[in-house]
Parts: C-alpha cells; structure tokens; sequence
C-alpha cells in the first residue's frame, strides 16, 4: 500500500492536558496527543469512551474546562467554531448533519461560504461579483462532485438519499471548504463493505491527492490499522494507548480493554 | 405599604389564576411535546358551552358535567383527527396545527353560541374579604381567595397524577419518546386523549373562574396570552415553574401597572411580563426550573 | 407534451443556476407580466383593483418577508404585523417631518427602520429557539402597537393613535386612481420579490437554510450564527416594513395601530403555512388563497341567505381546518403542489 510511501510532516494541532466534563460527568480527563501535517490519525475506543467529545473540542462545539490547543501557531485554551472553520478545519458527523431541506449541490457550496465576498445587496440583484463568485465556486464544486462520483444526484434534496450516499454528501461538504484538516467522525458506519471500500479509497485520495491532514474516528479495526500512521485509544475519557497502528496491536493496556475481545 | 402588600397580593392571587391557565400547556407540552396554542381558545370554548347550557334552563351542577362531556369529546376529536396523522412530526408543525385548532375551536365556539357578552354567575362575591380588612387594613377579594384555593386544589391533585400514579409514569415516558414509549406497550392514542381531557377539564376551570369577572366573552382567549410569559419564566416542562411563574408574573405585572405604568402612560399590562420573561431567558434560556440542554453532535 | 424541456442543454453553470431554468417556463412567466401590466389595468374594475389585487400584492409582499424569516431562516414569528406597522408609521414620520422627501425613500427608510427594530427583537433568537422565540415574538407585537398608541409624537399628537396617509405622490405623479396603485403596488413587489429569489439562491440565502436545517452543521462549515440570523430578522422585517407602508398609503389611506394586530400576524402566517414555507412563489399563492377564501365564503353566505356573523365565524372554522389539512396533508404548501403538478406534466401524456 501507499502508506509507506506517505511522509508526515511537522506537528500541526497538539492538545495538551484536555479535560472536559458536563455538569458531573467526566467525559474526557487530562488528554494530549498530537496531530503531525498530512497523516491520518485515527482515535479508537469503546462506545462512550469520549471519542466524539474529542472532536467536538478540536473544532470548537464544546470547550474544555481544562487544557490548551495549539494549532496554527497560536496556543489557545479553547476553540471556537468559527475560528476553526476559518483555520481550515472541516468535519463530519456521526449522525448525519446534512442540510436536508437543500439540494445536494446547495449543501456542498455551503462549504464554500467563507470564501465568497459578495454583500448580500451584491447578491440580491445577482450582478457583477455576487454572480461570478457563485460560477466559479460552482466550477470548484463541481471537481469535488466529480472526485467523489456523486454527478447523477447532484440536483436531488438530500432527505431523499439513501445513507450511504448522504454520507458521501458530508464528506463532499468538508471538502469544498479545501480544509487543512479534516475531521471524520465513523464515516464508515452502517456501511456495507463495499461502501467501506469506496469510502476508505475517498479518504485515502484525499490524504494523497490535496495532502489534507485526517482525524478519524472508526469501529471497524481492519479499516483504522490498514490506513492511519498512527492510532490515539481512548477508555472512559482516558488515553489508554498512542502510537503506530502495530504498537497499538502490541500494547497490553489497549488489549485487555478494548481489542481483546478481537483476538 | 398597605396600598404596596394590596396590589401585591391582588397580584399574586390573580398570577395563581395565570398558572392555572399555564398549567393547561403544560400538561399538554409535558405528554405530547405540543405547545398547544389553542389552550386560550379551549378556555373560551369551555366556559361559553357551559353558560350556554345553564342559559337554556340548566343549573350551573349540571351545565358543568354536560359541558366536560364535551370537552372530553374534543379531546377524542383533537387526538383522532390533528394529533394521530401528526405524530412524529416536528414541533413547529404541531404548533402551528394547533394555531390552526385555535381558530376553528373559536369559530365554531362562537358559530354555535352567538359572539355577544354572556354573563356568568357562581355565587361567590366579588366583594373585599371584611375581616381581613378590619384586622389589617388590606382589602382583599373573597373571590380572588376562593379561586386562587380552586387553583391551588387542582395544581396539586395534578402534582400527583403526574408523580404518583401509573398513568402519570405513562405520561412522563410518551413525553420523552413517543416512539420508544410505544415500542414499549404504552398506548399513544390512550394518553393523548387521556391529557386534552384533563386540559380541557384545566380550562373549563379556568374560564368559569376567569369568565365569572367580567363575563364570557371573545377576550377570554387573552388569557392565554398572559399565560405564555409564564411559560417563558417557569419553562414548559414544569409544573411546579407554572406555578411560581405565575406568582412572580402576576405580582410583577401589577405592581408596575401601579408604580411603573402612570410614568410612560399605563397599559403595560400586555408586554411587560413578555419583556420581564425575555430578559430573564436571556440569561436562563431553560426557564427557571427546565433542564440545561446539552447539544449533542 | 408541450412542457418538456428534452433539447434543452445547459452549456454553462450561468445557464444551469437561472431562475427559471426550462424555457417553458419563461414564456409562461413572460406572458403573466404581460397579462400583470397590460391586460389587468385595461379590464379590471376599480373593486377588484382595491379590494383584491392591491391587497394581495401587499399580503404577498409581507408574506414574502415572514417566508425569509420562518420558512427559510426558520425562525418563527407571530410579530409581522408589528414590523409593519413600524414601516408604516416611519414612512408618515419622514414625509410629515422631512419636506420634499421623496415618497420612495421614506418606504426605503420606513423598512429600515423595521429592519431596525426586527434586529433587536432578533438579538433574543441567539440564546432561545422555537416555541420560546413565538412567545417572544409576540412581546414584539404588543410592545410596538402599544408604543405607537402611548406615544403621540410617533402618530402627530393625532387622538389614539390614527394617522392619515399622504398623498401618495411619486416622480411629480399622483397615484390616485386604483390602477395607478396597482400598478405602483405591482412594481415594488415584483422588484422586491427578484432580489428575494437572487438573495435565496445565493450564500445568504445557503447560510438561512442552513441555520434552519441544522445550527450545529452550520457552524461547523463556518456560517457564525448570529449574523445570519440577525440578517434573516433585518431582511424580513425590511420586506414588512415596506409592505406595512404600502398597506398604509395604497390599501388603507386612514391607518390605526390596531390596524396592525396579532390578526394580522395570523393572517400573513397563514399564507406563508398555506402558500408553502420555504417558496418565493408560496407566498404569492397564499396570499391569494388567503384574500380570495373570504370574498368567496361570505357569497357563498350571502347566498344561502345567512348573517355576516355566522360567515366570518365560518371563515374562522375553515381557516383553521385548513391550516391543519394542509399539514398533515402538504406541509409544504401550495407551492409544492404547483411543483407536484408541473414534474407530471413534463411526463404527460405518455408517462412511461
């Protein structure tokens, strides 16, 4: 596979000593890892180990109580969306957060909105920078469609896709905003396996193809140790485990809670 | 100071009056998640077929079971024919069906019962409590008494419909997931029912009680219009917050009726308990005592 | 057999994003202006002028606005009356206090100042959302009819609150016959309506959906929630507030803050649920639906010989069905059934 040929760069995000919790409940305790430029990085752990919490601290949705992100150059104790979104970070969801009222087309040039200067009096008689901008973000558009093979429905509203397909959607959204950093949260679940496939081929091109740094969260285990550099384990809002997929095969601690039940 | 503990009191005991009305969306919002809109038409609708019957020759004992009869018969309707084809939809669309209920429950209130001013007659007098007014000096109507111990009756016999009984158990599990209440036996249909009828019992006291002031007429359905800023402070889902919601609002509102309204010309009365309940969601967007909402990606 | 767009081939994206994508349906809409500007003028009688079609421009207008408000940007809203009436007391206010303003410009800043007062009562939409913004909205309703009856150098010291339009005077020319108001009425709103239709197909109009669909998302891809749902307040209560000066200086002539009630509000609300939320074109259907529902129940009344009281009663009663039958039925409205209509005709007659 490509994967060796792939060469990380220099740190890009580093979180150190990440704690967040909602009223009583601790959902993530003390928590560093890093982010290096264009690998794949995957977190694992079991249902409610806090995996999607963690994302939703990388781009801003819940802010820690405890704790400092870098990212960018800047050291900051907390994200906040926009921020992030302007810092070229883009992601998906685990439940799919699509616009569903919008057209499939309508949802991916959302992507692009931070890129479009047009006043909202330029758009309203729809003349001069308003129109142009609206053709060559399509234009862009357009490639990304392209990329992911989703010309066919590029009309349709999106509330009438079947998952697998809206799933895609998502990922096309993420992309339009050309992100530095993308990240994936289960884009493969309830998936069959050919959808796996097409999916795990996406995210593999991506990673190659524009260079984007990728955070994915994953259950399937073959899927996270065939295409991530490195793995981040949570247990219970705890790192149990970082490293390479093959230390994290090797590591007891990770074994006992999580994948022992695999082999 | 008297003239200050009297309009508070008035106050007070006409706010106790407001979450009687209050009471009545939370019943509904509590078991079907639907902010029933219609709660204020449901009043007038109640309280004008009961003096309509006792118009037509019927004591006020009899006129009351015939019209909770009916009452009971919108319910069934309401559930059958608005609630059953709706469910599973979003919020806003129930509400906005309920608007809809709201004007053709006024419509036809009106088509059947005429629309000019019934007077309505308990029995109790509207008159100052007299020994109240001789020990302290405090003039307090007997009536507002009477009808905020009413209220205060029923706000506590629901208390433990909701928290004591098995049918209160249903209730509380439909409100939180009618699908998941169903997949577990609890008939939906059953329960709707079973709270537009309670509501509609709610409202049938609470437009005897308020119609018997100034007459059963078209501005009834007002009254719920006081009830929302209550809903607003007190939150949708609580019972015991449309009870001290309607306290602070109907104290509130009277005392800057008198002290506030003379400085920018009086008749605050209609928005000043929305901007009192607005500014205090600014800073506790649950209501007093609803729950924190955690947004879940 | 007649609408089918097969030839057609879109050989740019400009030619795939226009308005009115298949030609058929330009040469219908072009025919409609042309029955809109010269037919209706040469035929009309003054009735229908006045008590149909300028009020339904108008209706459509404000409609129109709550559509951007509730059906796009999906916040809702029992306050438009409220906006209007603010349009429509600023407009007064600029003409009586400013000499020589020219009538265009006070409707402009009449719906500023709506814009105004709808991004204040938006502020409340940031931290509350749903049945919590409703309520709210209605203190919106109440406090400005309540301001506009206590306090009188808002209505020229006039007794409660009644003002008396101006002429309506624009480019030296006095718009006093019916036609010439309807035409006037027609002008604006077919202006208004294209920049409405550019504004939802743009990014602005991306970023209401959504924020409607899916706040979350939305601010995830970096829509910032407050300025769009502050943009959706001050765009809507603009549309109101021009249309609460029309309503004022076209419709009315004599105006009153009550004029301006939460009946109103309903009333537009309706043709936004009715016409369909989320459609430039539902809310000219709705309005229409809305005017036309009443004219024809109180003949249907009058002929069956019943009182005008059991007629506006009857309408109450067929309102509120209606409104439910058309959610559970078509929540989408009117417009969608238009939609529905024309995707069978392209097929027809041969549907297979």
């Amino acid at each position: 596979m490509a994967i060796a040929a792939r060469k990380s760069g220099d740190v890009i995000l580093e979180l150190s000593n990440i704690s967040l919790s909602f009223g009583g409940v601790k959902a993530l305790t003390d928590i560093s890892f890093d982010v290096r430029e264009h690998e794949i990085r995957a977190i694992i752990g079991p249902n409610g180990a806090g995996k999607s919490s963690m994302l939703n601290v990388i781009n801003g949705v819940y802010r820690p109580q405890q704790g400092a992100i870098r990212f960018h150059g800047e050291v900051r104790t907390d994200m906040n969306t926009h921020d992030a979104a302007r810092y070229g970070i883009a992601r998906t969801f685990q439940n799919i957060a699509l616009f569903k009222g919008m057209s499939v087309l309508d949802n991916i040039m959302t992507g692009r909105n931070l890129m479009m200067k047009a006043t909202f009096i330029e758009q309203a008689i729809y003349f001069g920078r308003a129109r142009r901008e609206e053709m060559e973000h399509r234009r862009r558009v357009e490639q990304i469609i392209d990329f992911l093979e989703i010309q066919h429905i590029r009309k349709t509203p999106v509330g009438r896709l079947p998952y697998g397909l809206q799933k895609r959607v998502e990922l096309a959204r993420a992309l339009a905003a050309e992100p530095k950093m993308l990240l994936l949260d289960e884009p493969m679940a309830g998936m069959n396996v050919e959808e796996k496939q097409d999916m795990c081929r996406f995210v593999l091109d991506t990673n190659d193809q524009f260079g984007t740094t990728i955070v994915l969260i994953e259950h399937d285990m073959g899927v996270v140790m065939d295409i991530s550099d490195r793995v981040v384990v949570l247990d219970y809002g705890k790192k149990i485990g970082d490293g390479t997929p093959e230390e994290i095969r090797a590591n007891p601690a990770v074994i006992s809670a999580y994948l022992g039940t695999v082999h | 100071m008297q003239f200050f503990l009297e309009v508070l009191l008035g106050g007070l005991l006409s706010g106790v009056m407001y979450a009687l009305v209050a009471l009545g969306y939370v019943l509904i919002f509590k078991a079907s998640g639907v902010f029933n809109y219609a709660q204020g038409a449901m009043v007038f609708f109640a309280a004008l077929t009961c003096v309509g019957f006792s118009e037509m020759g019927m004591s006020l004992w009899l006129a009351a079971p015939l019209t909770m009869l009916v009452m009971v018969a919108l319910a069934l309707a309401t559930e059958r024919i608005v609630l059953r084809p709706l469910v599973n939809q979003n919020e806003i669309t129930l509400f906005m069906a309920t608007i809809g209920l709201t004007f053709f429950i006024e419509g036809l209130a009106q088509l059947v019962w005429g629309s000019q001013v019934h007077p309505l007659e308990l029995g109790i007098e509207d008159v100052p409590l007299q020994w109240m007014l001789d020990r302290t000096g405090i003039a307090v109507s007997q009536f507002d008494l009477i009808a905020a111990l009413i209220c205060a009756i029923l706000v506590a016999a629901l208390a433990v419909l909701f928290s004591k009984t098995k049918i209160g158990r249903a209730l509380r599990a439909v409100a939180d997931d009618h699908q998941a209440a169903q997949a577990v036996g609890i008939p939906l249909q059953y329960i709707w029912a079973v709270v537009w009828t309670v509501a509609g019992f709610v409202a049938l006291v609470a437009g005897l009680l308020w119609g018997s002031r100034n007459g059963v007429q078209f501005a009834l359905t007002f009254v719920a219009l006081k009830a929302l800023p209550v809903l607003i402070l007190g939150g949708f889902t609580s019972v015991p917050g449309a009870i001290v919601g309607g306290l602070i609002i109907g104290a509130s509102e009277k005392l800057a009726e008198v002290y506030l309204g003379p400085m920018v010309g009086g008749g605050i009365e209609g928005w000043f308990p929305y901007v009192l309940a607005l500014g205090f969601l600014l800073v506790r967007p649950e209501g007093l005592f609803g729950e924190k909402i955690i947004r879940r990606v | 057999m007649f609408y089918r767009e097969a030839g057609q081939f879109k050989t740019s994206y400009d030619a795939d994003s226009q308005i009115f994508p298949i030609r058929q349906d330009r040469i219908g809409v072009a025919l409609m202006l042309a029955v809109a500007f010269v037919v209706v003028p040469l035929v009309a009688t003054p009735y229908v002028f006045s008590a149909i079609l300028i009020p339904f421009l108008i209706f459509a207008l404000a409609a129109l606005g709550l559509n951007i408000l509730t059906g796009y940007a999906g916040q809702i809203s029992l306050g438009t009356a409220a906006f209007m009436a603010v349009g429509a007391f600023a407009s007064y206010n600029f003409v009586l206090r400013i000499p020589g303003i020219p009538l265009l410009v006070a409707f402009v800043l009449g719906g500023l100042c709506a814009a105004a007062v709808g991004i204040l009562f938006g502020l409340p939409s940031l931290r509350i959302r749903g049945f919590y913004l409703a309520a709210s909205t209605l203190a919106t309703q109440f406090f400005v009819v309540w301001c506009l009856t206590k306090i009188p150098w808002l209505t020229n010291n006039s007794s409660s609150g009644v003002i008396t339009a101006q002429k309506l005077e624009m480019f030296g020319y006095a718009f006093e016959s019916p036609a010439s108001k309807y035409l006037l009425v027609l002008c604006i709103v077919l202006v208004l309506a294209l920049a409405a239709k550019n504004m939802v197909r743009c990014s602005i109009g991306r970023s209401w959906m959504a924020i409607r669909d899916m706040d979350v998302a939305a601010e995830v891809i970096g829509f910032r929630p407050m300025r769009t749902k502050l943009t959706a307040f001050a765009i809507s209560s603009f549309y109101c507030g021009v249309a609460g000066a029309l309503y004022a200086y076209a419709y009315l002539g004599t105006v009153e803050p009550e004029a301006y009630n939460l009946d109103l509000s309903f009333r537009i609300l309706f043709m936004v649920m009715i016409g369909g939320m989320g459609s430039i074109l539902g809310s000219f259907l709705g309005a229409a639906f809305i005017i036309l529902l009443p004219i024809f129940l109180s003949q249907f009344a009058h002929g069956f010989g019943l009182p005008n009281s059991i007629a506006s009663n009857l309408e109450a009663m067929v309102f509120g069905a209606l409104i439910i039958f058309f959610l559970i039925v078509e929540p989408h409205g009117l417009a969608r059934l238009w939609q529905i209509g024309k995707e069978k005709l392209r097929l027809w007659p041969f549907p297979h």
